[in-house]
């Protein structure tokens, strides 16, 4: 009896630390061997260096998918979080009817990123959107043809992204704000300091932590972004919209390159990696003032 | 009734009941469109007349891709479908990934080498064993004019392309879209190979992008290649990116373009829409010779069960008939592989379709379709295809496009 009192816990969570250790880290593991095989079509498991890796480095369309990677994944993070901040702030001043509007900013998080890629798809097309209207209205020469352009393509995610998850940051940074106890900013109003001052010097600080969380999830949504490419661009024009997770789609589904598909996802792996890692490593040290 | 008697009765009971077993069919394909669907509704009829019973495994999306993905997964569980929608050297690479059942028996009584023009026959055999059945020809090298545009500018179809760039040039003068296009890679891709035979001719096109010759694909052809190709960029309008291909169909059939060039499953579109060949819209080859198929067929997994087989082997048979590839071709708007089937009901499009198969069977300039999965595996018919749609779609040089080509086969190997 006593010995299952002690155990309970330990079996009840058992199973589903079997099943992550075998379908996250087993997996990623199979991954990382077929990276070092030459898998076609199916799975090989004969070893054969890294080919697959010079392959992926030597391939034009990978480094379009990293590049893209980094200017996607800049601009969405900062843009994001400059908006919620903004709106959480804007939200926060006690105005009426805050919860309406907190709900319709909160609605476009509602849609998945098919629905909102596929709507922006036409809001951008030249012949249909936004250049077509104005055009229409009787300004001839207005041109917002981004997203045929494939210098410009890119940037034409990052705007859908960041109308979806700006909210979804200001949701986060809404909840920071209410945090922030109160005594100290009516001490600093007692004080005659500016609201723009209680802001920057000491709510902002305050919430450091929620930066960090927001900036956690948002890049992980940065690196695996793949649906809204996919119904925004598929991937154009050429492959100039192209990122890491639509390259390793490309690879494994449509060309039969297992061994390359692997490969990339062991790089796309490496680099959320570098994220996650020092933020486990600054949430998990045990803290000297404690 | 003696207990010998009841023995012996039993017997042959048992003797009798595996050739009593009915054929069944799990057949995967991804024709879901509605003519498409149609298509595998008659072969299904077909089946179930003859005893069969039929396990429907239809799976939408990517053109392939998903039913693709779904094989590999019931491959690797062991528990592979009966018949797969499979084409080009796909089928080999399955042959020697998994292996492929024989079906030589079905073909050899049919004598389907008599009746499949030999390059076709050559991509259903691995290893000199029949291991798929072919369904349909399409014809890639189209190219669809607007009847009505055409006449008023005084435009013949071009039969060279120089005479395109004139004509497009013409058009283009008089305020009208010369080519209607897609911008997904694949019809990037359609384009390319259509240029390619078109002005290095049948063997330039067998060198380059079914040999991977490395001298053909740095020769001045090919940057010859990549400059028509610029050059018909010009011929597109602004909105083309990521354009479905009925779309661009749609805006030859409105007026609005005069020129698309694609397979001839666009004549469906115009049909559809109750167009007619010589009357609305004319067909002709792309500019040059020859004739670049993409061949849908059916590839059968080796699997035990006598129920199974007997399906197979009915399948096959079936599908190869002259009366189901008959009906099928008419929904799909392809032509029957078989060279043997009246052509009567068909349109004149895929009357001349069927004459310049024959025709160019005989004379070598049959080529498989590279966009289409026929010359190539994946990985070096993508390659070839990134480096086509880069520089279509950006001011990449010829030389540069020439020369990341080269590098882009070789590092797909």
């Amino acid at each position: 009896m006593e010995w299952l009192e002690r155990n309970v816990p330990k079996v009840v969570l058992a199973p589903s630390f079997v099943a992550i250790l075998v379908f996250v880290y087993g997996f990623i593991a199979w991954t990382a061997w077929i990276s070092f095989t030459r898998s076609r079509l199916m799975p090989r498991y004969e070893l054969d260096g890294i080919t697959q890796y010079e392959r992926l480095f030597a391939a034009p369309r990978w480094d379009v998918a990293m590049n893209n990677l980094f200017i996607f994944g800049g601009l969405f993070i900062v843009i994001s979080m400059v908006i919620g901040l903004a709106l959480a702030i804007f939200l926060d001043q006690k105005i009426r009817a805050e919860g309406v509007l907190r709900t319709i900013y909160l609605y476009p998080m509602a849609l998945s990123l098919i629905v909102t890629g596929t709507a922006w798809k036409w809001i951008l097309n030249p012949g249909l959107g936004i250049q077509a209207a104005v055009r229409g209205w009787g300004w001839e020469s207005f041109t917002f043809d981004w997203l045929i352009r494939p210098d410009m393509a890119i940037y034409t995610i990052v705007l859908a992204a960041v109308w979806q998850a700006s909210r979804f940051v200001m949701a986060l940074f809404l909840a920071g704000l209410r945090s922030v106890d109160t005594e100290i900013i009516r001490a600093a109003q007692v004080d005659g300091i500016p609201t723009h001052r209680i802001y920057s010097a000491i709510i902002i600080p305050t919430m450091a932590p929620i930066f960090l969380s927001a900036f956690i999830v948002l890049a992980h949504l940065a690196i695996k972004a793949f649906d809204l490419v996919i119904a925004l661009t598929g991937g154009g024009p050429g492959y100039a919209t192209d990122l890491p997770a639509t390259y390793m789609y490309a690879m494994a589904f449509s060309r039969g390159d297992l061994g390359q598909a692997a490969s990339s996802a062991m790089i796309m792996m490496m680099v959320i990696f570098a994220i996650v890692v020092p933020y486990l490593y600054s949430e998990l040290r045990p803290r000297r003032d404690q | 009734m003696n207990l010998k008697s009841v023995l012996a009765a039993s017997t042959a009971v048992m003797m009798a009941a595996p050739a009593m077993a009915n054929p069944t069919a799990e057949v995967m394909h991804w024709w879901t469109s509605g003519g498409e669907a149609r298509s595998v509704a008659v072969l299904q009829e077909q089946f179930a007349a003859e005893g069969g019973t039929w396990t429907d495994m239809p799976v939408a999306g990517g053109g392939g891709d998903a039913a693709m993905t779904a094989l590999r997964a019931r491959v690797l569980s062991g528990n592979a479908p009966t018949a797969v929608q499979l084409k080009g050297p796909a089928i080999q690479e399955w042959f020697e990934e998994t292996g492929l059942a024989d079906i030589g028996a079905v073909a050899e009584e049919n004598g389907w080498d008599a009746v499949l023009p030999e390059q076709i026959a050559a991509h259903m055999k691995c290893e000199d064993q029949w291991c798929a059945a072919p369904v349909n020809v399409h014809r890639i090298n189209w190219i669809w004019g607007n009847k009505q545009i055409l006449d008023e500018h005084g435009i013949e179809m071009p039969t060279t392309w120089d005479e395109f760039n004139a004509a497009a040039e013409k058009l283009q003068a008089a305020g009208v879209t010369p080519l209607a296009h897609g911008g997904q890679n694949w019809q990037d891709a359609t384009i390319f190979e259509t240029v390619v035979l078109g002005l290095g001719g049948p063997e330039f096109y067998q060198q380059a992008l079914v040999d991977l010759d490395t001298e053909a694909l740095t020769s001045d052809t090919m940057r010859q290649v990549f400059d028509q190709m610029r050059t018909i960029r010009g011929y597109v309008d602004d909105n083309f990116s990521g354009r479905d291909w009925n779309l661009a169909t749609a805006m030859v059939m409105n007026d609005e373009a005069a020129f698309q060039i694609m397979g001839d499953w666009a004549k469906g579109e115009f049909l559809a829409a109750g167009k007619e060949p010589g009357v609305d819209f004319v067909c002709a080859p792309t500019p040059g010779e020859g004739f670049l198929y993409n061949v849908d067929s059916f590839a059968f997994f080796e699997l035990d069960g006598e129920d199974k087989q007997q399906g197979q082997a009915l399948l096959a048979s079936l599908i190869m008939g002259p009366e189901f590839q008959h009906t099928f071709n008419l929904n799909k708007g392809s032509i029957p592989a078989r060279t043997d089937v009246s052509l009567d009901d068909f349109d004149d499009c895929a009357k001349q379709s069927n004459a310049d198969m024959t025709a160019d069977a005989a004379s070598g300039s049959l080529l498989p379709s590279y966009a289409h999965g026929m010359a190539l595996r994946g990985a070096p018919a993508g390659a070839i295809t990134d480096v086509v749609t880069a520089h279509f779609n950006s001011d990449m040089s010829s030389d540069d496009a020439v020369q990341q080509l080269a590098d882009a086969v070789a590092n797909s190997m």
